[in-house]
């Protein structure tokens, strides 16, 4: 652990500084969305459809309009007269936000209707009666782009096929060159299902729209409120929206993992009916609208290739990809990237060269994609190449570390720019690995292993060394919707030292009220507890497009810091006509300048604040704070290793996790303990689609598991202990070395978990089990190798 | 989620729930821990016109033994069995089902009369007394009656008990010295009903020979299944593994389990055969001492 360079008082980078906003969290006085109660406020709720795909022939409204308490009901044809039945996706692609006349996946929003309670609302929706005619629905998305398979996208001109986009990245025919040549090639199956970021707040939001100022406050369970704002004046600026008149709260959200980046037809249906209405409107999805409608992640059918030499040298990657986006692709990824950040898949290991392609479909399905947890599609790209390493190791006959070790990136070959076109800007993965085989003491589990199968008992190892893309992006690459994704800090220090610092980023549980304010600290050596954050009000807040993918430290963390230097500057100006020398004369440290050679002649930083606002030198303005719009000059690449040790029930097919140990490096580290936390939370929800997480359909396109009854989350007594550790290897653009971290454990806990089942299984034949590995599946396996008497 | 509107009763003494219950016969439903009737209310899957919250009866919560026989009352919580040194020293296998039974949280309110009066064959109760060999005390209109648990579950979430009936008390025989017993259940995650669920309960005399036994089993059948040809197999035998082994393929084989998202028909057998090979070598070992 590097020491830190500030006092406790301080408490900036590398100080356990407990979390800020925990006590009102604990004291039970948060304010999310649904705790919000505005005066006259009526509740919507929304009839969903029943079929995947079907026409509706007809919508009858009058039982529901005679219920007591039930105002309207709104339908697509409702909307259609103020043109807002359809909206744009973050994509680019179209989504209903009613239908006029096709559903096209089961649970999509029907018909909505606004009441005074919500008990009238949902009783109302009981009584609109719909008449459907169920058309036959394309499913598997496989069979989407047969040539029989119906057209899902009618409404599109001109549209003949279920095809959205093909994608490729890398050299095409370099890398099949190689593979004509190579020794030894590898391939595999691997689908990463569809599963759902399940947040425990779902989401929701109060439109509340004054007809006497034409002012829309929205409070809205959002990671990205500014972009809100904006989409909300473009799509809807024709009925009157202008930017200025709408604001959006963010208050506090109790989750997002992705899953509240994208605009849903609900928040779109509650504004609109507070326009027309004049009242606030609230609209709180419950359990099952969630998993069932909202943003679903993942959902790739990758096929994976490696090209190799004898001697275990990997030389070429090739993986391609079927993406199944639903409906419409309302993925959240910048423009230029329909993939996200796919193109990673190469990860931690040198190849001569690399090609991945995509193509996404259409299907009957919920539309999303969004990154859950994960830095745009890097959890499918990794689970990829950590699975196949493994599939090329047991070809080889080889140990699947020392495999790693040969083929890693070397810590002098950065900066080291990849196949596919990025530059990682530094890591060190063979000390990475090297540690997390040294805590869990992985010769010697090799060794218990031999033993046990010799036994016939089922033990397995899975190593996963991962490399992680995160903190978009530079504003020459990545925009969303052509905003592009620098963000913000805006810092003002109050005359008594105090300081108030907003973000244009949006915390759901990070830390942000913490971290950002232990950076603000280190920087200008304020204590980290003087210093309020906020964010998520877009009319006090500087722009920013938000919290996701891991973006927030790298992006806004380094505004912070880079604002608090701007404050520094300044602060210096008036130290130097305080202490009457010149600027030159004054060295700094946290929280004080003083005079060169002579450090009892000095003035603090709270001094410095009271002088701005009382006796700044004459011809400076007044007052003391900046603000920065932070462009990253590259994104960052956090990594890390991995390694699971699991027990298979020979009988039952259960595996259980009997060690887990996890090296991640995320840079600099600003608050080791929300670090840890935030390892935690991602290596069980890593842990989650490797072992119980999946949406299922049947083949009508119904949902099978549309509950948490079925939709298998794990609980602490599912949990493994998790043992951590670090390696520090600073990002060298970022102001303060730091990465981000939120999201390596999500995308490396999964493959490491995957590769130790598949390891205790391997001497069978087995090459891949797709997750979630259940214990059902498992049993399958040793039921067909005659392993079990059960 | 929220349920249509319904009349609410909270009676104070049985008498009065009994004749609430009486006036609205098929329109009332009886509520007690509500983690089984609320979710199905709040789905809309059931939508009573009438709830008769019988919670304020706390004369229905207790646990005694008195003369061989542990009497628990309707209303007692799970959580109540859990910390009962009665269950914990007599009936090792209610002790071993209960912190298999759904989470803490539930077991908190959720009542052993509501998980044996749903007749839900996922709930784990059901087998349990099935292998006990208890009876359940109903009181309607017209007074108590007993049924023998081996009567009591007719069909799928159907039980011998009218609408006008309040299960009122739970008698299990206490097991005679030299017995046993086992709750093995296979499930996906805590909380989760079972995949598979097996209740072994046996007694040996003193050269080891089994005198009596019992074998339910959760979830794998319309209804809590009791493996009669099983405990046949058992009874007399010396529970050596070939009985066992035979004992557990009756079970597999006559369970009548369906396909769906815990596994297969193939699978959910496996998992009976070997529960159950589980479930009776621990009760074996415990009833020899
Ligand atoms: C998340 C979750 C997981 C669960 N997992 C399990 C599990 O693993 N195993 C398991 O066994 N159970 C499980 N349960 C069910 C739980 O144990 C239920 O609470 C129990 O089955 C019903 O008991 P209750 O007191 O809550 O009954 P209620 O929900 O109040 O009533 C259930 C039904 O019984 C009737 N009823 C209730 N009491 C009486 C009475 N005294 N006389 C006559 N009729 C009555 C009611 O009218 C209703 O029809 C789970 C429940 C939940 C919510």
């Amino acid at each position: 652990m590097i020491e830190p360079k500030t006092s406790k008082k301080i408490c900036g980078m590398g100080h356990r500084m407990k979390r800020k906003e925990d006590a009102r969290f604990l004291h039970g006085q948060g304010t999310y969305v649904d705790d919000i109660k505005l005066p006259g406020m009526l509740f919507m709720d929304i009839v969903r459809s029943p079929y995947a795909y079907a026409k509706i022939k007809s919508i009858n409204t009058e039982k529901a309009l005679e219920i007591p308490g039930v105002l309207a009901v709104i339908t697509g044809e409702t909307l259609k007269e103020y043109n807002l039945h359809w909206m744009p996706t973050l994509m680019s692609d179209t989504q209903m936000v009613l239908p006029t006349d096709t559903v096209m996946y089961q649970a999509q929003e029907v018909a909505a209707v606004i009441a005074t309670d919500r008990y009238a609302a949902a009783d109302g929706i009981e009584a609109v009666e719909v008449e459907y005619e169920p058309m036959k629905a394309v499913v598997n998305p496989h069979k989407a782009l047969d040539a029989d398979a119906p057209v899902l996208r009618t409404d599109k001109e001109g549209k003949t096929d279920n095809h959205i986009w093909h994608w490729e990245s890398g050299d095409r025919e370099g890398t099949d060159k190689l593979f004509e040549e190579a020794d030894i090639v590898v391939k595999e199956n691997i689908y990463v299902p569809r599963i759902h970021v399940a947040s425990i707040e779902t989401c929701g939001c109060i439109a509340d729209f004054r007809p006497a100022t034409g002012k829309l406050t929205v409070h809205l369970t959002t990671q990205a409120p500014h972009a809100v704002r904006t989409v909300i004046a473009l799509v809807a600026g024709h009925v009157g929206l202008s930017e200025e008149k709408v604001r959006v709260i963010s208050p506090d959200i109790g989750g997002g993992f992705g899953g509240k980046v994208p605009v849903y037809p609900g928040y779109v249906i509650a504004i609109a009916a507070s326009v027309v209405i004049g009242k606030p409107v609230k609209w709180i999805e419950d359990r099952s609208e969630n998993l069932q409608a909202d943003s679903f992640a993942r959902d790739y059918h990758m096929v994976g290739e490696i090209a190799a030499d004898k001697d275990g040298t990997m030389k070429a990657l090739r993986i391609k990809t079927l993406a199944d986006h639903g409906y419409t692709d309302a993925a959240a990824n910048p423009s230029k990237y329909p993939a996200g950040m796919f193109s990673i898949c190469t990860g931690s290991y040198q190849f001569e060269n690399a090609f991945t392609e995509m193509d996404a479909v259409y299907t009957n399905k919920p539309p999303g994609g969004v990154a859950y947890r994960c830095s745009f599609r890097v959890t499918e790209a990794v689970h990829a190449i950590e699975r196949m390493v493994d599939v090329l190791a047991q070809e080889l006959g080889r140990d699947p570390a020392e495999l790693r070790m040969q083929n890693f990136i070397q810590p002098d070959q950065f900066p080291y720019h990849s196949p596919t076109g990025w530059e990682y800007d530094s890591g060190n993965y063979p000390a990475a690995l090297q540690k997390a085989m040294d805590m869990i003491g992985y010769d010697e589990l090799r060794k218990e292993q031999a033993e046990k199968r010799a036994r016939g008992e089922l033990m397995g190892i899975g190593v996963c060394s991962f490399t992680e893309v995160v903190g978009a992006g530079p504003s020459k690459d990545f925009d969303i919707l052509g905003i592009k994704m620098f963000d913000s800090a805006e810092i003002r220090i109050h005359p008594t030292g105090k300081a108030i610092a907003r973000f244009g980023t949006k915390s759901q549980g990070q830390g942000h009220e913490t971290t950002y304010a232990q950076i603000v600290a280190e920087e200008l050596g304020i204590p980290a507890l003087h210093i309020e954050v906020e964010e998520g009000d877009t009319d006090t807040a500087p722009y920013g497009l938000g919290t996701y993918a891991s973006r927030s430290t790298p992006t806004a963390g380094a505004a912070a810091a880079k604002a608090a230097r701007k404050i520094r500057d300044k602060a210096r100006k008036i130290a130097a006509h305080l202490l009457e020398v010149s600027e030159e004369d004054l060295d700094w440290e946290p929280g004080k300048f003083f005079v060169k050679g002579a450090p009892d002649k000095s003035t603090t930083i709270q001094d410095i604040a009271f002088a701005a606002y009382t006796n700044h030198p004459q011809g400076m303005e007044a007052g003391l704070e900046a603000v920065h719009y932070y462009d990253p000059p590259n994104l960052t690449f956090p990594f890390g290793s991995y390694i699971c040790v699991v027990d298979i029930d020979k009988q039952t097919g259960e595996p259980k996790i009997r060690r887990f140990v996890a090296i991640d490096d995320c840079g600099n580290i600003i608050n080791p303990m929300i670090v840890e936390g935030q390892i935690h939370g991602g290596l069980t929800q890593g842990l989650a689609p490797a072992m119980f997480e999946e949406l299922i359909y049947d083949e009508d396109g119904n949902i099978l598991n549309g509950t948490f009854m079925d939709y298998l989350l794990p609980t602490a007594v599912e949990t493994p202990h998790w043992e951590t550790g670090h390696t520090i290897t600073p990002c060298p653009h970022h102001p303060i070395g730091a990465k981000g971290v939120g999201e390596s454990p999500t995308v490396g806990a999964p493959p490491a978990i995957a590769n130790a089942i598949v390891d205790a299984l391997s001497h069978l034949g087995v090459t891949n089990i797709d997750i979630p590995i259940t214990p059902f599946k498992v049993w399958k396996i040793l039921k067909e190798k005659g392993v079990t008497n059960a | 989620m929220i349920p249509p509107a319904f009349d609410y009763h909270a009676p104070q003494t049985l008498e009065e729930a009994l004749s609430l219950l009486d006036e609205y016969g098929d329109d009332a439903k009886i509520l007690s821990g509500g983690h089984s009737l609320i979710p199905m209310m709040k789905l809309r899957l059931a939508q009573p016109e009438h709830i008769v919250d019988i919670n304020a009866l706390t004369e229905l919560e207790y646990i005694r033994e008195e003369n061989g026989v542990i009497y628990i009352g309707g209303l007692t919580r799970e959580v109540a069995l859990e910390e009962s040194d009665i269950i914990h020293a007599r009936l090792p296998l209610v002790s071993e089902v209960l912190p298999l039974i759904a989470d803490p949280q539930v077991r908190n309110l959720a009542t052993i009369g509501g998980n044996l009066a749903h007749g839900d064959p996922g709930n784990d109760h059901p087998a349990v007394m099935l292998a006990l060999g208890a009876t359940i005390v109903a009181q309607g209109p017209e007074g108590k009656r007993s049924i023998h648990i081996n009567d009591f579950f007719e069909d799928f979430y159907m039980t011998a008990l009218e609408p006008e009936e309040i299960l009122t008390e739970i008698q299990i025989p206490v097991p005679p010295q030299g017995s046993g017993g086992s709750y093995k259940k296979l499930e996906r995650k805590v909380g989760d009903y079972a995949v598979a669920g097996v209740a072994a309960q046996v007694t040996v005399d003193g050269s080891g020979a089994c005198t009596s036994a019992g074998l339910a089993l959760t979830n794998v059948h319309y209804i809590p299944f009791k493996v009669t040809d099983g405990e046949d197999v058992l009874v007399g035998s010396k529970l050596d593994k070939e009985a066992i082994e035979k004992a557990a393929g009756i079970a597999s084989e006559q369970c009548d389990p369906s396909n769906d998202l815990r596994g297969s028909v193939e699978y959910k057998r496996a998992m009976v055969l070997e529960l159950t090979r589980r479930a009776l070598r621990d009760a074996a070992n415990q009833a020899r001492g």
